[in-house]
């Protein structure tokens, strides 16, 4: 089932993702050429938005590993069912031990975490390997020997071969340098903060009640505070959280009320020194540039 | 572009498919040109595209191809300009360019090449020394293979320290030590905890059948320690020529002997050179470095590098257990107040900062300058560091971390 670029771009669109023009091209390359996504970005400028909105083109299931220091194959691929195995143990004492074994040693007591899960589906899945860059090196290198053969190997049970191949997206914050094999297997796409008129029509699609000359007026004043010298530059996650609050303060244009488009820049500055920077002098100027 | 030396494999197919794979492989070998890791895999898939029928629309076949041979950011950024130059002859910004064809100027496998066009090799050339204080990392290679042709360029500054074959060995083996002594502590740590603290289920319950599932030989596990990170920011600025030569060389032990080490120069911009130093060929690793180091000159500007530093790149190569180790002699001509606030921020991120201060060591030196005395707070371990043996004399610090 091969779509094209502009078939996946209108997919995109009517699943609510408002996608820059070259996703679409990688989101077609990656059903081209089968090769996973890596998709690169600031944070909170919506890679894992991606996934979903991939899985809803698809209409597939999403399968979300999240990554951290120190995970590993029992939390990633698969982990015994420990107490099931106890028990069966207990019932079955005095019988040969070899038989336990075999028992217990089955499919019947075996966990699922997401990359098994995610290559034992009928119907492909998309799974999302979120912040790749957490994970250790040794998992990394695990999960290359995986992406190329898609099979899993069980000591106590044999080989898993994938039912279907997983439409893969992995994300990085670039908190470690990925080793270059990862990114040569992969389809790279850098995830940007979108533009004013693209974050416009964000605003618009994501919350309800923001009307397009409010939308337009946060995605312009977003993209001045960017401009800002600030420790955590805010990404689309934190300007919808604004709009959230300026449409529940119900305000329909940013000038009428400066004092509350002050106060609510803390949907914007999470760190202190960006919350001092950005003065009372500052938002005025900032509005001032706002059409 | 000049490097259509690849040989054509295609004797079967038309005409035209020839021609278009000829070409198709040399934009691949202009992207490894460009420091692109391209491989064969890559190649095939570009074919496929091609044939796909993303070859009728240029847009679109730059837009994928992007996606293909982009493998972070630096080369996302790039790649249009290169495409755009190779495929329909446009102007690539200058920079990339000259990357290119210093490096293809230096790639053995290129000598036949390399006298084609002697004139913009000469260019590239003279844009990396254009200003003295390039000079250090040119010379740094002196010791090695073909940077030497670069020498006379730079005859008049004065590298005593560096141009001593034996102090480069010694250079090297502190570097070394430097990494093995880690080795060690970091093995007796293991062996201290060898009973673990973690019960490992899996093999428990596997090794406990026997006993009807009673759990009595317990399987442990223990987290793997982390290894220490070093990350050097070397100052390259003029103050500093007389040393910035063997840190040069120390830093590229460091490299080699660490897995777990990045390294920065700053003047009154900040490089990341940790690639560039990693490269093995030594030549084609300081033509990297000193198009990294460009637009040295002036002064330094400590407190703006270690913003830059902390803003772009701290994320990603700071985490629990790093040291910073800053070389430096804090002659700031940037803001000293800047320099106090971004050094209380990296100290906030990582373990230790050590600066290292070769002038420390000089008679009647006293850390008088507004840019170290703001600096000096924040500072864990303040050195000198003029001699191999004053760097030698960090290992013991460094083990204890």
């Amino acid at each position: 089932m091969h779509m094209d670029r502009d078939e996946i771009a209108g997919r995109l669109a009517a699943s609510g993702y408002i996608a820059d023009g070259e996703l679409a091209t990688a989101i077609s390359l990656m059903q081209l050429l089968r090769r996973p996504l890596l998709l690169e970005g600031e944070a909170g400028v919506g890679k894992t938005e991606v996934a979903k909105a991939l899985a809803s083109v698809h209409a597939t299931e999403l399968i979300r590993l999240q990554c951290y220091e120190g995970l590993d194959q029992s939390a990633a691929l698969y982990e015994w069912n420990y107490q099931r195995q106890l028990l069966a143990i207990q019932a079955h004492r005095g019988e040969n031990a070899d038989a336990i074994e075999d028992q217990i040693f089955s499919e019947k007591y075996l966990l699922e975490r997401p990359l098994l899960a995610a290559i034992r589906r009928d119907q492909p899945p998309v799974l999302l390997i979120d912040e790749i860059d957490r994970a250790d090196d040794e998992f990394e290198a695990f999960l290359l020997e995986l992406l190329s053969d898609f099979q899993v190997s069980i000591p106590e049970l044999g080989t898993i071969s994938a039912k279907s191949i997983p439409h893969v997206v992995l994300t990085s914050n670039g908190t470690r340098e990925l080793s270059d094999a990862l990114r040569r297997r992969c389809l790279y796409h850098y995830v940007d903060y979108p533009d004013v008129d693209r974050e416009a029509r964000i605003i618009m699609a994501r919350i309800t009640g923001a009307g397009a000359s409010l939308s337009l007026q946060i995605a312009r004043m977003v993209g001045n505070i960017r401009k800002e010298e600030l420790r955590k530059v805010p990404g689309v996650a934190e300007t919808l959280d604004w709009a959230a609050a300026l449409v529940g303060l119900d305000i329909r244009d940013l000038h009428d009320d400066p004092e509350a488009v002050h106060e609510t820049l803390m949907c914007l500055l999470k760190t202190h020194e960006d919350k001092s920077r950005v003065t009372r002098e500052v938002t005025e100027r900032l509005l001032g540039k706002v059409a | 572009m000049s490097c259509c030396g690849t040989p054509f494999t295609f004797d079967e197919s038309d005409e035209v498919s020839r021609l278009v794979s000829g070409k198709l492989a040399a934009f691949l070998r202009t992207l490894r040109d460009n420091a692109f890791a391209v491989g064969l895999h890559e190649g095939q898939d570009a074919a496929a595209l091609m044939a796909a029928g993303y070859a009728e629309r240029p847009g679109l076949l730059r837009s994928a191809f992007k996606h293909l041979f982009s493998a972070r950011k630096s080369d996302w950024e790039k790649f249009d300009g290169l495409f755009d130059a190779f495929w329909l002859g446009r102007r690539v910004r200058s920079r990339s360019m000259t990357m290119g064809s210093a490096k293809v100027a230096n790639s053995p496998s290129l000598k036949n090449l390399h006298n084609n066009k002697p004139e913009r090799t000469g260019e590239s050339a003279m844009d990396q020394i254009a200003s003295g204080d390039d000079a250090p990392e040119d010379r740094a290679g002196e010791g090695r293979m073909e940077g030497a042709s670069r020498a006379d360029n730079i005859s008049e500054v004065d590298f005593r320290k560096i141009a001593d074959p034996a102090q480069i060995e010694e250079a090297h083996a502190a570097a070394s030590r430097l990494a093995k002594t880690m080795r060690t502590r970091l093995t007796r740590r293991d062996l201290a905890r060898r009973h673990g603290y973690r019960l490992d289920l899996r093999r428990t319950i596997h090794s406990n059948i026997s006993h009807g599932g009673v759990p009595i030989d317990l399987k442990k596990r223990q987290r793997k320690e982390k290894p220490l990170r070093l990350v050097m920011l070397l100052d390259a600025s003029g103050s500093m020529s007389m040393y910035t030569g063997v840190f040069l060389r120390f830093i590229h032990g460091v490299l080699d002997e660490f897995r777990e080490a990045e390294a920065f120069l700053f003047h009154t911009r900040l490089a990341h050179v940790s690639d560039a130093m990693k490269e093995k060929d030594a030549a084609r690793a300081l033509d990297r470095l000193s198009m990294m180091a460009q637009g040295v000159g002036g002064g330094t500007r400590i407190g703006e590098c270690l913003q830059t530093f902390n803003r772009w790149h701290a994320a990603r190569v700071i985490h629990s257990r790093t040291c910073v180790m800053i070389v430096s002699d804090g002659y700031e001509t940037g803001d000293a107040e800047l320099l106090g606030r971004e050094m209380a921020a990296l100290g906030r991120r990582c373990r230790r900062i050590v600066w290292l201060n070769p002038m420390m060591a000089w008679e009647g030196y006293a850390p008088e300058a507004a840019g170290i005395k703001a600096a000096l707070p924040h500072v864990d371990l303040y050195a000198p560091a003029n001699t191999l043996k004053s760097l030698t004399a960090l290992e013991p610090y460094l083990a204890k971390l």
